[in-house]
């Protein structure tokens, strides 16, 4: 492996960083938005939300990619790779977190939102500083377990033609005929951010627990 | 409407797909749970090797499915191992979900009732005499949700090997648009499936749970 291919897979996990930014991003406070409706029962949307999250926690993302970026065109929407990428990365990762927060706000005890209610304070008062504070912090190893969910599926976005980390290694291995030390070095560059993740999700978890013990 | 119709046409490719898809799911959840009990049997114990079965599953924890994959269709004959796509595929997927397996009994192991465990002891069971007949029956109640959850994500994960060529639902669709260049029907029809396919694993495990319940 030379120099130039060593770049070329640091290149590709700048692309996979910052689209699984880009999702993350969105989908946080897209599954916020939905796991409100459900919470609060808003007729007709909250069946669909749940519809939603139902078939896309089913579906495989190199599914939901293929489909987005062959259909869409085809429905006279025109959609890039990257747009698809990104599209089906938020998609799927909106209906996860979805499923995080609603967890959160169905577990937030019922008699603060009651004496916040009794004090007279309005719905959206209500949510934003006594809720919201409280249940991003129940949610947040929930969370953030699902960002490293999101970055171990990033991989498929190649599929499409996204140079991410595996599109360059595979690239690479193709042209030297000896896949494997770009498939290790890009093993090596994606250990250490699904692994920070991991620990940031039990630094979350033992945080909270000490939390709710005092 | 007319797209459907073909996507109809089209079934036996489609249900092939299909089939195989639930051949690999099944196979990769029935193995890798065996040797998900056995690893976390290893894991549970003061075994000097057990430091080696943690390290496997923490690091296959942090790998991408599709990169693993890659590495054991691609990576493997620079090694002198060659294996066709049907089985780099099933062992990958295998093989990666053994260290979620043995993750998942693992936690629940630790969330059990130490008392009968002990007794188990204490009666003479030992080794894997005293896991198969005191400990995995209860375990297998209380992880069952979670187990089942991983099994959806088996099946999700056969997707990926579409990559490799295995012939499953997602290459089945892919073959239908490329053939008649109808996308929307030919993924949307796959993601259904994929749905059913959840659905019916979800009411499995939900059966599960009643009979844990009945025997609290």
């Amino acid at each position: 492996m030379s120099t130039a291919d060593i770049l070329a897979i640091l290149q590709g996990a700048v692309t996979t960083a910052s689209l699984s930014g880009v999702a993350i991003l969105l989908g946080l406070p897209l599954g916020l938005l939905l796991a409100l409706t459900r919470w609060a029962k808003v007729p007709i949307v909250a069946p669909l939300v749940a519809l939603y999250v139902s078939i896309l926690r089913a579906t495989p993302l190199v599914t939901l990619l293929l489909l987005l970026f062959f259909a869409l065109p085809n429905l006279g929407v025109p959609i890039g790779a990257v747009s698809a990428a990104v599209l089906a990365l938020t998609m799927n990762t909106a209906a996860f977190n979805c499923e995080v927060w609603r967890a959160g706000l169905v577990n937030f005890p019922k008699d603060q939102y009651e004496a916040a209610q009794s004090v007279g304070m309005r719905a959206g008062l209500r949510l934003r500083t006594i809720v919201l504070p409280q249940v991003v912090r129940t949610c947040l190893p929930g969370l953030v377990n699902e960002m490293s969910l999101l970055i171990k599926v990033t991989p498929v976005l190649a599929v499409v033609g996204v140079v991410d980390i595996t599109r360059a290694a595979v690239r690479i291995g193709a042209e030297s005929y000896e896949p494997l030390p770009p498939f290790l070095l890009a093993l090596a560059v994606y250990l250490p951010i699904v692994y920070a993740l991991v620990s940031l999700q039990r630094l979350t978890e033992r945080r909270l627990a000490r939390a709710e013990a005092a | 409407m007319h797209d459907f119709v073909v996507v109809w046409s089209e079934r036996a490719l489609l249900l092939r797909g299909l089939g195989n898809t639930i051949l690999l799911s099944l196979a990769a959840t029935i193995v890798a749970f065996a040797l998900g009990a056995l690893v976390a049997v290893v894991l549970m114990s003061s075994k000097p090797y057990r430091r080696l079965f943690a390290g496997f599953v923490d690091v296959m924890r942090c790998v991408p499915f599709l990169l693993f994959a890659y590495i054991v269709y691609y990576g493997l004959p620079s090694l002198g191992l060659n294996l066709d796509n049907w089985s780099a595929g099933l062992a990958a997927l295998t093989i990666y979900n053994t260290a979620y397996m043995a993750e998942i009994l693992r936690g629940a192991w630790l969330a059990q009732p130490v008392d009968p465990i002990d007794a188990g002891y204490a009666f003479g069971f030992t080794g894997l005499g005293h896991f198969r007949r005191i400990v995995l029956p209860p375990l297998l109640l209380s992880a069952a949700p979670v187990v089942g959850n991983q099994i959806i994500q088996i099946v999700k994960d056969s997707a990926f090997l579409t990559v490799i060529a295995l012939p499953e639902l997602t290459h089945a669709a892919s073959s239908i648009q490329s053939r008649h260049y109808i996308p929307f029907a030919a993924f949307i029809t796959a993601v259904l499936l994929y749905w059913t396919l959840c659905l019916v694993i979800e009411a499995c495990v939900g059966c599960f749970g009643r009979l844990a319940e009945a025997r609290r």
